[in-house]
């Protein structure tokens, strides 16, 4: 950023600074440790000065907000135009139950759903399977079939509203399911808007609730990007996280590289499908973790989004501007929060946030201080709303564009963190994508690795958790967390015994089979989905064939 | 000859949150014990058929998805009937403290909760082995 | 010994505390092993070797769930190493065998090396043994994995599966030489991979190279995650097992091994004796000073040790 001359000219005052200032008051006051470091445990320097980003050119490194390689964000005016979304997403035991939550939302003036949905549900089981026990309606709403989804939505005009769906192995389900609904609402699906998760790889590294192996589920994501872009072209077609990864222990860096990893192998899938890139990079949407290390962390954001700006443009030849926008929804770091003095999780989650907003997320959801106990409850809720509201109207942080840009520091780092995650990217290239490293364990050892230092840190002392491993004080234990009535698990039993007796059972044999054909060969299997389920198939009988045909994910552990 | 202390860690149910299993099983392993992992959706049946066959001296499970009241105490009825008693059986994950007398009635020796020690958890299983 | 009586009558609990006692202390091994020698020698042993990340858990899952259809009841050890700093270990095997966890014609024991090199570990053998007493028919032992150590699985197994994968070219070749001469059956495993062609080629290579091979091993392509080629496994291990019983090879085979497994014994108690004389009176250390201030040679001490000990 600047001319030798002036260069050479800062480095003689910084040794002058060093020697006469700061020696002086180093020989008086020494700093309190040997060494410091971020949250991710990458080393901090005392000072950051211009020297530290001369190597990088503001117009092709940092640039405008709206204009590539969009470091300082995706749109030109940011939060001046509008805040961010406030999204919770929120579990509810039943159809009923969520969808009376979502209608007094809607009738607030929300306008974005968060569906999450129980472990059942998002490894394709019905809530009657025998290893469903115990868990229906636990994490989250429980969908056997169309009946659950058209409860689900009841009364809320889905041409009005954006949906996301943290669903991922049995996505092209849940959206076929979606659609059906909306279409016996009389909305037409190139109206729908909202986005499913739909990562497969990330469940494979980190969050576990998979169903088949690789190679089908890629083909069914990109089964649903090819359906989406004729069918539902308003639809976000995959959020592809990273806030698992980090919930699992990874650092910043490798958040990034392993997320963009995730999206490489995503965007070839897709490619090699005979996809056109600038028809389905636009809808590809990103999904991170705001953590405890501020600076860190809104270094990352800024950092992912020049990466991948890069590698759309330079790698895969995209034209359109829009398929080089990486677009992200936060969550604040639920693995920060401590079970002890539950209230300090309301000011993890306010800093986590405002990094997440001085990053330049596009929606947000905020964590309930005792989430590191059980299901939040509504006040708490409630308070991790304000939370963003706070930031959002208090704070002055939105009244410039990208403000933290040109610290030496945050600079320094984005650039950090944007080669560092260029180098895992490199070595998951190596051996082959990133479905190929998953599968030689590579990247999971990578996070287990950084997950057993983050821990023993802990143990040691060496990393402070306020209220955990100091300050600690003697507590009572919380009362009034919510509870999911087991009698949930009984009820939704009881519906999947009255849609199968009201049913047409031929139609759905014949469905079935029909989606049976279209997995063994190659068509796209949505409209064979779309129509199963429309007969009332079964989510756990539509999973059910696809296991069937498919096989099932082997978890690759190395510890 | 040195006899190593054998640890089934077991992830029962469908959550697929490892990262405390995981971390438990290395420390354990650090502190030179022989650990057992099964991975991720163990029924109980599954984790006592583990237990019985690698002939554990602990078995240890974690569930963060809110179904502990139900699994937990079905691996010990299993475990009863197979005449297994000198095992000793632990447990963690987001359990709510309100819940952790009902699971030691039912038959866990202890609950560990958020921000227990890797330490700690090795110091409670050398402590208390019941063979 | 009542545990020994239970086990025989197909207890799975009684036979998992015999091999913790085999493995834990060597007199109650000894005790047992005399106990059970003549329930013993009726299983057929299979080795499963090969690198690390090769799939051999998944192909272990896979070819007993193809004996498991025969009738036939399986046992299978798993070993993973033992770390030399703290001695503990992770043994992650059984997660590749999940729905085998509960067949009742299946007992699955995972163990760690505790030091031992050569792929296995100290007490294999003996478990092996108690297995087969148990009544398995066939038992699978499926090896570290570390590559070139993995030597011992020969002197334990009937028939050795040697399984590569894509991917590993050059590694195939700086492993050929320990390696080529341990597997009765290449298995070339992720044979969808690209590349499985090409390791499959180069393996039957570097067999040919070797003429003076009885019997010819053959290579076989399989995709265990897919549950391909299998049978065609499952078949060649057959004919491997006709072989061994019709050409004698098995009955010579099991002779040597024995042969190698009572010198071994022997070895190692006179070890214990060499160190127990060597330590008395800090003698070793004496006659390693006298050496080393050229007073000796090696030969003369090691000579005036063997006359000591003989008496």
């Amino acid at each position: 950023m600047f001319d030798k001359e002036k260069l050479s000219q800062l480095k003689t005052s910084r040794e002058n600074w060093e020697e006469k200032v700061l020696n002086k008051s180093l020989s008086k006051a020494p700093e309190s440790k040997s060494e410091f470091k971020t949250g991710s445990g990458a080393p901090v320097k005392r000072l950051y000065t211009a020297e530290d980003v001369a190597d990088i050119d503001y117009e092709t490194e940092i640039g405008y907000p709206g204009q590539y390689p969009f470091t300082r964000g995706y749109q030109p005016t940011m939060f001046r135009g509008k805040p961010w979304t406030m999204r919770m997403y929120a579990g509810f035991a039943t159809a009923e139950e969520s969808n009376e939550r979502y209608k007094y939302l809607v009738g607030q003036g929300s306008t974005g759903l968060s569906v999450a949905f129980d472990l059942p549900t998002q490894i394709g089981y019905d809530s009657d399977h025998s290893l469903a026990q115990g868990e229906v309606g636990k994490v989250g709403v429980a969908i056997d079939s169309l009946k659950d989804m058209e409860i689900l939505f009841d009364g809320i005009p889905l041409d009005k509203v954006s949906t996301s769906m943290t669903i991922n192995a049995p996505a092209a389900v849940l959206l076929a399911m979606y659609i059906a609904v909306a279409e016996k609402q009389g909305v037409s699906a190139d109206k729908l808007r909202g986005t499913i998760q739909n990562d497969i790889l990330k469940e494979y590294i980190a969050r576990g609730t998979y169903i088949f192996p690789t190679e089908p589920s890629m083909r069914l994501i990109t089964d649903i990007f090819e359906y989406c872009s004729k069918e539902v072209p308003k639809w976000n077609t995959i959020s592809i996280s990273g806030y698992h990864i980090r919930e699992a222990g990874s650092t910043a860096a490798q958040e990034v590289g392993f997320t963009l990893a995730d999206g490489i192998a995503y965007v070839e899938a897709a490619i090699k499908a005979g996809l056109d890139v600038d028809t389905f990079a636009p809808r590809l949407s990103f999904f991170f973790n705001a953590h405890n290390d501020l600076l860190e962390e809104v270094s990352k954001f800024r950092a992912a989004r020049r990466l991948w700006a890069k590698i759309m443009k330079e790698r895969f030849g995209a034209k359109s501007e829009k398929s080089m926008m990486l677009k992200f929804h936060t969550q604040t770091g639920g693995c920060t929060l401590t079970a002890q003095q539950p209230n300090n999780n309301i000011v993890r989650v306010a800093m986590q946030a405002l990094a997440a907003v001085l990053g330049g997320t596009q929606s947000l959801h905020t964590n309930s201080r005792d989430e590191a106990l059980a299901l939040p409850t509504q006040d708490s809720v409630t308070i991790a709303l304000r939370t963003q509201q706070i930031i959002a109207s208090e704070t002055g942080v939105t009244n410039t564009v990208d403000p933290l840009a040109g610290s030496y520091y945050v600079e320094a780092k984005t650039k950090e963190i944007e080669d560092q995650a260029m180098e895992y990217i490199n070595k998951i290239d190596e051996l082959g994508g990133a479905p190929r490293a998953i599968d030689l364990g590579f990247i999971q050892r990578e996070i287990s690795d950084s997950a057993y230092k983050y821990q023993m840190e802990i143990e040691s002392l060496d990393r402070i958790v306020v209220g955990m491993n100091k300050y600690q004080v003697e507590e009572e234990s919380p009362k009034g967390l919510l509870r999911v009535d087991p009698i949930v698990g009984e009820m939704q039993k009881k519906k999947i015994e009255d849609v199968k007796a009201t049913r047409n059972n031929e139609a759905v044999t014949e469905k079935l089979q029909s989606l049976k054909k279209a997995c063994e060969n190659t068509d796209n299997v949505m409209p064979f989905i779309l129509e199963a389920v429309k007969e009332y198939a079964t989510l756990g009988e539509v999973c059910g064939v696809m296991r069937e045909v498919f096989g099932e994910y082997e978890q690759a552990v190395l510890l | 000859m040195e006899k190593p202390i054998r640890v089934l860690i077991a992830k029962p149910g469908l959550d697929g949150h490892d990262r405390g299993a995981k971390l438990i099983a290395r420390a354990l392993r650090d502190a030179g014990m022989e650990v057992i992992y099964t991975g991720l959706r163990q029924t109980p049946e599954q984790i006592v058929a583990a237990a019985v066959q690698e002939d554990v001296d602990v078995v240890g499970m974690s569930i963060l998805s809110g179904a502990h009241n139900h699994l937990f105490p079905k691996v010990v009825e299993l475990l009863k009937e197979q005449g297994v008693n000198d095992v000793l059986i632990i447990g963690g994950g987001v359990i709510p403290d309100e819940d952790i007398p009902g699971l030691k009635e039912a038959g866990l020796a202890e609950i560990f909760t958020p921000g227990t020690t890797t330490t700690q958890m090795i110091e409670y299983i050398k402590n208390n082995l019941k063979r | 010994m009542e545990l020994i009586n239970k086990m025989l009558t197909g207890d799975k609990r009684a036979c998992a505390r015999l091999i913790t006692q085999v493995e834990n202390d060597q007199t109650q091994a000894e005790n047992i092993i005399r106990e059970i020698q003549q329930y013993a020698n009726n299983a057929h042993v299979i080795g499963i070797t090969g690198p690390p990340g090769a799939g051999k858990s998944t192909l272990t899952d896979k070819l007993v769930k193809s004996y498991l259809k025969d009738n036939k009841k399986v046992g299978i050890i798993a070993i993973d190493p033992t770390s030399p700093y703290s001695g503990g270990s992770i043994l992650g095997d059984r997660i590749r065998m999940q729905d085998l966890a509960l067949d009742p014609n299946v007992f699955i024991r995972s163990m760690g090396t505790r030091g031992y090199l050569g792929g296995l570990s100290k007490s294999t053998k003996n478990a092996v043994k108690i297995l087969d007493a148990a009544g398995y028919d066939i038992i699978i032992i499926e090896t570290v994995g570390v590559g070139q150590s993995e030597v011992d699985i020969v002197k334990t197994a009937d028939t050795v599966l040697m399984v590569m994968v894509p991917g590993l070219g050059d590694d195939i070749q700086s492993i050929k030489a320990g390696i080529m001469e341990i597997g009765d059956i290449f298995v070339v495993n992720k044979s969808d991979l690209f590349g499985a062609d090409r390791t499959a080629t180069e393996i039957n290579m570097m067999l040919d190279l070797n003429q003076n091979m009885e019997r010819r091993p053959p290579v076989v392509m399989v995709t265990a995650s897919k549950n391909e080629g299998i049978d065609k496994l499952s078949q060649e291990v057959k004919q491997h097992i006709q072989y061994l019983h019709e050409s004698g090879k098995l009955e010579e085979q099991r002779k040597k091994n024995l042969k190698i497994e009572i010198v071994e014994l022997i070895e190692t108690e006179l070890r214990k004796i060499i160190m127990t004389h060597a330590s008395s009176d800090s003698k070793l250390d004496k006659e390693v000073n006298a050496v080393l201030n050229k007073e000796k040679n090696v030969y003369d001490v090691r000579d005036e040790f063997l006359e000591t000990i003989g008496k």
